[in-house]
C-alpha cells in the first residue's frame, strides 16, 4: 500500500511537471509529449520507455487496489462492517483527532480510480473527446478545458486526490518506518499537507487558466 | 449531581443486547466513573435487579483492567486517564452519558461491559518476552543502555494493555498495543536476540487473532491513557521489515505460531 502509493505520489509530481509545459505553447507542450515516447533511445524502443512506466504504474494501481481490499476486508471483520460507527452512541462518530482525509480513504479512492479511467479515455487514447478530436495533445487539453463540465469533473477529481495524498503520503510514510517522535509526526504531517496541495494546485492551474482564456488553442 | 446512564446491557456471550437507561441520583462529583456504577449497582441489587457487569482491579489507572466506552469515546472524555481514574466534576449535572463495552472482533462481549481482551495476551505470548537466566539481580551497570534508548523503551513499557487502542480504532487494529511491546522490548540490548522472531511472531498472532490492519489515523493515541504515542507504530514495522530481510531466504509465509505451543507441546499426563 505504502509503497504503491509511495510510487504514483512521484509519478503525479512528473505529470504535473509536464502539464505545467502547457504555459509554453502547442510547440513545446507537443514537443514534450513526443519525447516521452523516444525516452531512452535508441537503447530502447519507440515508446520502449513510456511502456516501462506505464506497466510499473499499472503493478502499483492493482498493488495498491487488492492491498485496500484485504484492509478493508480485516477491518469490516474486526468492526463487524461499522469501523469507527460500531458504537451505539453517536457523540463522538468522528473520533477524537482523526482527520477528514483519514475519513475519505476508500471512497476517495473509488472516485479517483473512475476518475483515471475517464481520464485516459479523454487524453490518453482519445476515445472519448469533449472539444474535438486532434492529434496534437496541446489542442486536445486545450480545447477540453475550455468546457466548463470538464474543468469541473477535474477540479473534483483532484480535491479528492489532495485530500487521499493529506492522509495516504502522512500514513504511507509513518507505515514505512518514518514516524520516530512526536516532532517527526508533525513534520510527516505537514509535508503531507504541502504534497497534497502542490499536487493538487499544480494540476489545476493549467486547466483554469484555459478557461479564463488565458491559453487558446 | 444526578445523572442517567444509558448502559449496554447484554446477558451473555453472543446474546442480543440492547441500551438501558439508569438514572442515579444524588452522587458526588469527587466519585470516580467506576464508583457510580458501584452506586448504580448497590440500588440495583437492592431492588433485586440485576447488576452491572464491568471489569475493574486497582483502580489507580494502573492495570488495565476497567475500561469503558463513554459517549462514543474510550475511557471517556478526558485524555491520559483510565475510566477509574475519570471523576464525575467531567460531567455536569442532568447529563445523559452513554456507557458500552469495547467494541471489537477479537473482543467478543462475556456481559453487559465485560469483554474478554484474551486476544492481547495471546500476542504477548506470542513473543512479548525475552528469555533469560533467572537468579538474583544482576548488577545493574553490567549492561549499558543509552539514555533515550531507555526513556523510549520506558515510555513503551507503560502500556497496561486495557485495550483502549482497538476499542477506538476505526479499523478495530491493535498495532499500537502491539507497537508499544515491541518497542519497549526492541530497544533494549536484553530484547536484541529475539528481536527478529519477536517481530515476526507477535504480528502474525494480531493478525490472526482478526485484529484490523493499522492506516495510521491516530485515534488509539489520542485515547491511550499511558499516552503511547503513534511513533511505536513506525518502530514495529521498521522491526518487522528488518526481520523480513534477516529472514527473507529462511522463511517463507508468516512465521510459525507459537501461541501456547511451549504449553500445549510439554509433556503429557505428568
Amino acid at each position: 500500500m505504502a509503497v504503491t502509493g509511495l510510487i504514483m505520489v512521484l509519478f503525479l509530481l512528473v505529470h504535473m511537471y509536464g502539464n505545467l509545459k502547457l504555459f509554453y505553447g502547442q510547440a513545446e507542450f507537443d514537443d514534450y509529449a513526443y519525447h516521452l515516447r523516444t525516452m531512452g533511445q535508441p537503447y530502447l524502443p519507440y515508446s520502449g520507455g513510456l511502456w516501462i512506466i506505464r506497466v510499473v504504474l499499472l503493478v502499483s494501481v492493482l498493488t495498491h487496489i487488492a492491498s485496500a481490499f484485504t484492509l478493508w476486508a480485516r477491518s469490516r471483520r474486526a468492526t463487524g462492517g461499522r469501523g469507527g460507527g460500531r458504537y451505539q452512541s453517536t457523540r463522538a462518530r468522528r473520533g477524537v483527532q482523526r482527520s477528514y482525509s483519514s475519513f475519505t480513504m476508500r471512497w476517495g479512492g473509488v472516485t479517483i480510480a473512475l476518475f483515471v479511467v475517464y481520464h485516459l479515455l479523454h487524453l490518453t487514447t482519445d476515445t472519448i473527446h469533449p472539444g474535438g478530436v486532434s492529434s496534437s495533445a496541446y489542442v486536445r487539453t486545450v480545447n477540453g478545458f475550455e468546457i466548463w463540465w470538464v474543468v469541473l469533473s477535474y477540479t473534483v477529481a483532484l480535491i479528492a486526490i489532495g485530500f487521499h495524498l493529506r492522509h495516504g503520503f502522512w500514513a504511507a510514510l509513518a507505515s514505512l518506518g518514518a514516524n520516530t517522535s512526536r516532532r517527526r509526526r508533525r513534520h510527516l504531517n505537514a509535508l503531507a499537507v504541502a504534497v497534497a496541495v502542490v499536487i493538487t494546485v499544480g494540476f489545476l492551474v493549467p486547466p483554469y487558466t484555459v478557461l479564463f482564456g488565458g491559453i487558446t488553442a | 449531581m444526578n445523572i442517567t446512564l444509558r448502559i449496554w446491557r447484554q446477558p451473555g456471550p453472543g446474546r442480543p443486547g440492547h441500551m438501558v437507561t439508569h438514572r442515579v441520583d444524588d452522587i458526588s462529583p469527587d466519585m470516580s466513573f467506576l464508583e457510580v456504577l458501584d452506586v448504580l449497582n448497590q440500588r440495583l441489587t437492592a431492588a433485586g435487579e440485576d447488576p452491572v457487569a464491568f471489569d475493574s482491579d486497582c483502580r489507580e489507572g494502573i492495570c488495565g483492567m476497567c475500561g469503558l466506552v463513554i459517549n462514543g469515546i474510550a475511557h471517556g472524555p478526558q485524555a491520559s486517564v483510565t475510566t477509574c481514574q475519570l471523576h464525575m466534576r467531567s460531567f455536569a449535572d442532568g447529563d445523559v452519558i452513554d456507557v458500552e463495552p469495547w467494541r471489537a472482533g477479537p473482543f467478543p462481549v462475556l456481559k453487559d461491559l465485560v469483554v474478554d481482551r484474551s486476544a492481547l495476551d495471546r500476542i504477548i505470548q506470542a513473543g512479548g518476552y525475552i528469555s533469560i537466566p533467572t537468579g538474583s539481580a544482576p548488577e545493574a551497570h553490567s549492561i549499558l543502555v543509552p539514555k533515550d534508548d531507555a526513556e523510549d523503551a520506558f515510555d513503551a513499557a507503560t502500556c497496561i494493555g486495557c485495550g483502549a487502542c482497538v476499542a477506538a480504532c476505526p479499523n478495530g487494529s491493535a498495532a499500537l498495543f502491539l507497537g508499544a511491546k515491541i518497542t519497549h522490548l526492541g530497544l533494549l540490548p536484553q530484547g536484541q536476540p529475539e528481536r527478529d522472531s519477536r517481530a515476526l511472531a507477535m504480528i502474525a498472532r494480531h493478525d490472526a487473532e482478526g485484529f484490523g490492519g493499522c492506516s495510521q489515523i491516530g485515534e488509539c493515541t489520542a485515547v491511550c491513557p499511558k499516552d503511547i504515542q503513534l511513533e511505536v507504530i513506525s518502530r514495529c514495522h521498521r522491526d518487522v521489515v528488518t526481520a523480513l530481510f534477516h529472514h527473507g531466504e529462511q522463511q517463507e509465509g508468516p512465521p510459525e505460531d507459537q501461541t501456547g505451543g511451549n504449553l500445549a507441546s510439554g509433556p503429557a499426563g505428568d
